[in-house]
């Protein structure tokens, strides 16, 4: 249980996808402008790394992995090279079955997600938080709490970025900081901020 | 007084649009209402007007860092002089600071309050110039830029950073420091008022993290050669389980309390804090539900750490009240979280903002290795989630009132 807790806090603070690992970063800075988006995207994000990641760990340990094709008298088999197409491949479906379920039952936030929707796919922290599971080599339940924790994480972070970008509104950024400028400022004092948890 | 108004007023054409020195205006205008009340009223149609502005506000600030500034100076020198005067290899950083004092005629006497005072000054006035004149430079060339006013929330900043620091940290670290505080922290979102982390901290964070060895340790916190001492959080970091408190040997609560430990300049007297917090707090400039709410969260986290118990981590057996009075804990809670810039705005977000500020800070104490202090992380932290408190506040409160309509 406490490997569980251990692994679900890591992920949030320590390992934090957007702060500490910089990983999806265009969609991190595009969709903060506005709490309640983000917060939704971040809900989304939450939902497609919890499904992916326990997803592409299965794929990982019974197919990919070296000795994982045991089973079909194929001992010596090492399939990893694969692995970046395989799950890209389940997060594009996961994320397609989500935009449709999202398209039928909650138009608003689907209007609001926009372009961003089709593009969680090719967010870098969801594929990273795939990558990184492999790398760590975790068991299917580990991996499910990884995947939680990771979404939670980038979830929390999108939700503080955006809240601060409400209320910088009434900044007056120069002119040359406008926009994305003053933007990678805030995540890099916010990751500052962040490093609270570095090292536990 | 008058002959300096009329000087004032003297200079006021040169400074104005079309004058000699219409370019440096925000220096002009910073001198003149710092020294008087300025004289406009509002023009256009009806404005709420409070008797105090601003300037008011930051001086009051300032005021209520004295007994702060007062310990530090004593404290820093008595730790330095008890230092040196305990042991024959423990001497005086050979530097122009030893020069002076020994020119004074005084002695490394731990005893004798006045040495201890002048000892103390040598190390944090220092500091104090330098912070005040590399931010200053930064803050006066943003606002001759930018064509806004010098604000005195930069005198507050000023203060605190050398407060923040250990007596033994080179002076250039402070400049560089601080100027990453006054323009990265606040300048370039364009000045008092629209930051979101507090400029101060976060000077004191960047150092941090860039220079940890002249930061953190057991050489820095006094201003003594070859003396080394931990702060009571980091010897009890450092100790044996099994010795528990027992580990911090050369600090009474007492004395955690006055504030005769190591530490940061400014941050060791739990006193000192709280006669400050009574200023704020009488005047309306802190805010007191932070404050409490910061002791609450502390308290509670504690308390339950210390019930819990471990048989590993000696952190988990500092109770509560120790909690309290070591560390810069009370300097945090009543100076940094308070400031009503970076801090949450709302009645109920203030008080979430306070219980997560003490949470984190015993959190970051007892569970995080890395780091034996926790209140610069934790409110940093509780800065970056405080607009997110307040929109989750306010829009309850939007949530509440529509139900009450309907009904």
């Amino acid at each position: 249980m406490e490997q569980y807790l251990s692994i679900f806090l890591k992920s949030i603070f320590v390992e934090n996808l957007a702060l500490a690992f910089f990983l999806g970063m265009c969609t991190f800075l595009a969709v903060s402008k506005k709490v309640k988006t983000s917060v939704g995207l971040g809900v989304a994000v939450i939902v497609i790394m919890t499904i992916t990641i326990p997803a592409n760990n299965l794929i990982y340990q019974h197919l990919l992995k070296k000795g994982a094709l045991a089973f079909l008298g194929l001992p010596n088999v090492d399939l990893t090279f694969l692995g970046l197409i395989s799950y890209i491949g389940v997060i594009a479906a996961m994320v397609q079955i989500l935009e449709m379920t999202l398209d039928r039952y909650f138009p608003p936030l689907y209007n609001a997600l926009g372009i961003f929707l089709p593009l969680i796919t090719v967010n870098c922290a969801i594929l990273g938080g795939s990558l990184l599971m492999v790398e760590r080599d975790y068991n299917f339940s580990e991996s499910v709490v990884y995947g939680f924790g990771c979404g939670v994480g980038w979830a929390l972070a999108i939700a503080a970025l955006a809240g601060i970008r409400e209320k910088m509104k009434y900044s007056d950024v120069p002119d040359g900081l406008k926009g994305l400028g003053i933007t990678f400022i805030t995540v890099g004092l916010m990751a500052l901020a962040f490093m609270s948890f570095g090292g536990i | 007084m008058k002959p300096l108004r009329k000087m004032l007023d003297r200079m006021h054409p040169s400074f104005s649009k079309g004058g000699k020195l219409e370019k440096l205006y925000p220096l002009y205008e910073a001198a003149d209402t710092f020294l008087y009340t300025p004289g406009e009223v509002t023009k256009g149609p009806s404005h709420v007007r409070d008797a105090i502005d601003l300037k008011r506000m930051m001086s009051i600030v300032v005021a209520a860092l004295v007994p702060c500034i007062f310990m530090a100076l004593y404290n820093t020198g008595y730790q330095a002089n008890a230092a040196i005067a305990s042991s024959e290899s423990i001497t005086a950083f050979s530097s122009w600071r030893a020069a002076i004092y020994t020119g004074l005629g005084f002695g490394y006497d731990p005893g004798n309050l006045l040495a201890c005072i002048v000892h103390g000054a040598l190390y944090f006035i220092p500091a104090y110039i330098v912070t005040m004149t590399a931010g200053g430079i930064a803050e006066v060339i943003f606002s001759i830029v930018r064509k806004h006013e010098v604000n005195e929330g930069f005198l507050v900043t000023g203060m605190l950073i050398p407060l923040t620091l250990p007596p033994t940290i080179p002076l250039w670290q402070v400049a560089v420091g601080t100027i990453f505080g006054v323009v990265i922290g606040k300048e370039v979102f364009g000045g008092t008022g629209k930051n979101f982390l507090n400029p101060a901290l976060t000077a004191r964070a960047f150092l941090y993290f860039a220079y940890p060895a002249q930061i953190s340790g057991n050489f820095v916190w006094t201003a003594a050669d070859g003396f080394s001492g931990a702060t009571p959080l980091g010897a009890l970091a450092a100790a044996n389980v099994s010795e528990g408190m027992a580990s911090i040997t050369d600090v009474t609560w007492l004395q955690a309390f006055l504030g005769q430990m190591q530490g940061s300049m400014g941050e060791t007297s739990t006193l000192a804090c709280l006669l400050g917090a009574g200023v704020l707090i009488a005047t309306g400039v802190g805010s007191w539900q932070i404050m409490t709410a910061c002791v609450l969260g502390a308290v509670g986290t504690s308390g339950l750490f210390y019930l819990i118990g471990s048989g590993s981590n000696p952190m988990f057996l500092m109770p509560p009240t120790w909690h309290l009075v070591v560390g810069g804990f009370a300097f945090g809670a009543v100076f940094m979280a308070t400031d009503p810039v970076s801090a949450a705005n709302t009645a109920v977000g203030k008080w979430i903002y306070g219980v997560l500020i003490g949470f984190m800070t015993i959190l970051i104490r007892a569970v995080n290795p890395a780091y034996p202090e926790g209140i610069m992380l934790a409110i940093l932290f509780a800065n970056v989630m405080a607009p997110l408190i307040d929109y989750y506040v306010v829009q309850a409160n939007v949530k509440r009132r529509l139900a009450r309509n309907v009904a």
